[in-house]
């Protein structure tokens, strides 16, 4: 920390006080445009009937009663909620062991750091129609497709969503275990303490910030899951029930809000923003939850 | 350093705010194109118009299959497109209020014909043709020779079926197959899911006398026939029917490179297909019914102008004097026509398109066009959507029961989406 020099404490603050507005003014402007102001706007377009947004009917809550009524929205959220916590776990296990073993000093480990790392760069989109590619080739021996199973749809997005993002959650793992102490685990060494006790009693515990961080990111990358949601299955098997209504099995919240907005009559794109404003409350208050669990077992040093 | 690099995040911030602003003009054009394959050949037309007139023609097109995101954007903005395109009744029933009536408008006195314009409920003339398609199955009269036969035993259903099954049969042989792939990916469906699809709605609508508005729900009484074109297509085709899902084969090319004697597939597809198969033809949706000897290819359009009504009137002036300048000028009518296929006004350039060309003999012979009844589809892409999905399931394990489930979906599902749509 540098220290301030604090002599004379009102001649400093004036010109702050009276130029700060100034400084704060742009950024404070723009983050009013392109957050702030839209967000309300679509908090109240859901409240409304609308095909452009700058010609509205206020309907009141029946957007919201709408999308309760809605059978897809709640399968979509259930098989969302299914799959974050899902690959929540699977991500954040592989890559903290990957980014456990690659701080072990191998030989090559910067070039394995980077190679794990460079499937983060492709984009969602191209993933998914690779991969689809992918397993369509392998599943096509057994006679079936990821488009006819939900469980390979689902399983198939795990296995892509891993593959892109454990990299990612390994290099921010390998900035946390690096910043172990080498006293501590010299300490624990000299203490006697074993492999397996040195890193569930002294490393874990001093990664704690990591986990937060990377389990917070994977949950609501999970919970926000589109472009590779729709490149690879876009819902895809539909179950045709009695009487034309389709459940689609592999349809994700993200998706649904947007099929729901871009598929439908107008009058559903007053329900698509509500769906969206429950999303958002959904993924922000997960997040915070997780967060204030994961930070209570955060040590400081 | 910290300090300069604060500076230049609030630069790049604040410069978002700039970036949109831009000056109007009096009295332009702002055509929002939806065909991607002809923007080229639109551009190049606006700035004919610039050098021959001075006015200002800016054509936008929207990228694949975004077209309704595209023109809900951009009719949202200050500059908001003059001419854009109302392609079928459920954009009518969206579009209307913004669309000028062209009823005994200057470009309404032009047309040669009524048969492609769009009405809403009221008779307003929301959208009118400027140019129209034909799709039906496209064939290579030469491999029909080579496997011994004559496109005159190709009159319909049987013979149709004879002729795919025995090539199909002896495609080792023969070194081509009857039916290029029916893949099922979002690049492809189309060709099923919504055009031969249309044999079902076109004998369905016939029977009703005509559909004038999007029915609430259909009968699916010309199923079997759906069945039967189908089936045929994907069972004596190049690729085995279980690997159609995800797509990835090459239709045109297996048609081009003459290891296909069918194409399921329209007009706009002449261009590419006459490279290598000069004497390429098309020959209609053949599906079982009776009379269909008389049957005709799918003539119809989705190319439809509508005039934004909420636009300034100098701004609606210019661009219909622009419209009419399109199918009157030689040379711009030439260019329009040569990627659009025909235009249907009286002094528009003539055809040079085989496939219509096709399309207008049938008709001079006497044969009935099936309409594009599948334009009345109810919220098209939820429900061609849910159509693919059964389709899939249905190509992979073709049991009576995952038939029944096309069958939900198309007939059932007709009336879940118009419910939706009508809320």
């Amino acid at each position: 920390m540098r220290k301030k020099k604090v002599s004379g404490g009102s001649t400093l603050r004036k010109p702050l006080v009276k130029w700060g507005w100034f400084f704060l003014g742009p950024v404070l402007l723009a983050f009013s445009i392109g957050f702030v102001w839209p967000f309300i706007q679509g908090i109240y377009l859901s409240f409304c009937e609308f095909r452009l947004i700058s010609d509205t009917t206020f309907v009141g809550f029946e957007n919201y009663i709408e999308v309760f009524k809605d059978g897809s929205f709640l399968h979509s959220f259930w098989y969302t909620a299914l799959f974050a916590i899902t690959s929540l776990v699977i991500i954040n296990v592989l890559s903290f062991m990957v980014a456990y073993a690659l701080t072990q000093g191998i030989k090559g480990s910067n070039l394995f750091r980077t190679v794990f790392f460079m499937p983060n760069l492709i984009g969602g989109i191209v993933l998914g129609y690779i991969w689809s590619m992918i397993f369509d080739g392998i599943l096509s021996k057994w006679d079936t497709s990821i488009l006819l199973e939900s469980k390979w749809g689902f399983w198939g997005l795990i296995i892509l969503l891993c593959w892109q993002q454990i990299g990612y959650m390994m290099i921010i793992y390998i900035a946390g275990l690096q910043s172990v102490s080498e006293d501590m685990l010299e300490a624990a060494r000299i203490d006697g303490a074993s492999q397996g006790q040195t890193l569930f009693n002294v490393i874990i515990p001093n990664v704690m910030p990591s986990i937060t961080i990377c389990t917070f990111l994977s949950l609501t990358n999970g919970f926000k899951l589109f472009d590779q949601n729709l490149a690879l299955t876009a819902g895809q098997p539909y179950i045709i029930q009695e009487g034309g209504t389709v459940i689609k099995t592999t349809e994700m919240l993200a998706l649904n809000i947007y099929n729901t907005f871009y598929g439908q009559s107008a009058s559903a794109q007053g329900v698509a923003q509500a769906k969206a404003v429950v999303f958002f409350i959904l993924v922000a208050g997960l997040g915070l939850m997780q967060l204030a669990f994961t930070r209570k077992r955060e040590v400081q040093q | 350093m910290k300090r300069a690099l604060s500076l230049i995040l609030t630069l790049v911030l604040c410069l978002g705010l700039f970036a949109g602003c831009g000056g109007t003009e009096k009295g332009s054009v702002y055509w929002l194109n939806f065909k991607p394959e002809s923007d080229e050949v639109l551009q190049e037309v606006a700035k004919m118009y610039k050098e021959e007139t001075g006015v200002e023609v800016k054509v936008v097109t929207a990228a694949s299959g975004t077209y309704n995101q595209t023109l809900l954007a951009e009719m949202d903005k200050k500059n908001a497109p003059t001419l854009f395109v109302i392609g079928n009744q459920n954009a009518v029933k969206d579009w209307k209020d913004y669309a000028l009536n062209l009823k005994d408008t200057a470009i309404a006195k032009e047309l040669n014909t009524d048969a492609y314009n769009l009405y809403d409920e009221d008779g307003n003339l929301v959208s009118i043709g400027y140019c129209y398609e034909c799709y039906g199955i496209i064939v290579n009269p030469k491999l029909i020779e080579e496997a011994g036969f004559k496109m005159d035993d190709i009159k319909n259903f049987e013979g149709l079926k004879k002729v795919a099954e025995s090539i199909h049969s002896r495609a080792a042989e023969l070194g081509f197959d009857a039916f290029s792939a029916s893949d099922m990916d979002d690049s492809s469906s189309w060709r099923f899911t919504g055009h031969m699809a249309n044999l079902e709605y076109y004998y369905e609508s016939k029977d009703a006398g005509g559909w004038k508005a999007c029915p609430e729900s259909i009968e699916g009484t010309y199923m079997e026939n759906f069945k039967n074109l189908y089936d045929l297509c994907i069972n004596n085709s190049t690729v085995a029917p279980n690997t159609l899902a995800t797509g990835g084969h090459d239709a045109q090319n297996e048609f081009k490179t003459g290891k296909a004697a069918f194409y399921v597939n329209g007009s706009w597809e002449y261009s590419a297909v006459s490279e290598t198969v000069k004497d390429a033809t098309m020959i209609p949706y053949y599906c079982g019914v009776e009379g269909e000897e008389k049957a005709g290819l799918n003539c119809g359009t989705e190319n439809c102008w509508a005039i934004n009504s909420k636009a300034s009137e100098a701004d609606q002036k210019a661009t219909m004097d622009f419209m009419v300048w399109c199918v009157t000028n030689e040379k711009a009518s030439r260019k329009l026509v040569d990627t659009f296929g025909v235009m249907p006004y009286k002094n528009a350039a003539e055809s040079t398109n085989g496939f219509l060309a096709a399309a207008s003999k049938y008709t001079a012979d006497g044969c009935y066009v099936m309409d594009w009844a599948t334009n009345y589809q109810p919220n098209v892409d939820e429900y061609r959507k849910a159509l693919v999905a059964a389709l899939n399931t249905y190509n992979s394990d073709q049991t009576a029961a995952n038939w029944e489930k096309v069958e939900t979906a198309f007939v059932d599902g007709w009336a879940v989406q118009y419910k939706a749509a009508n809320k």
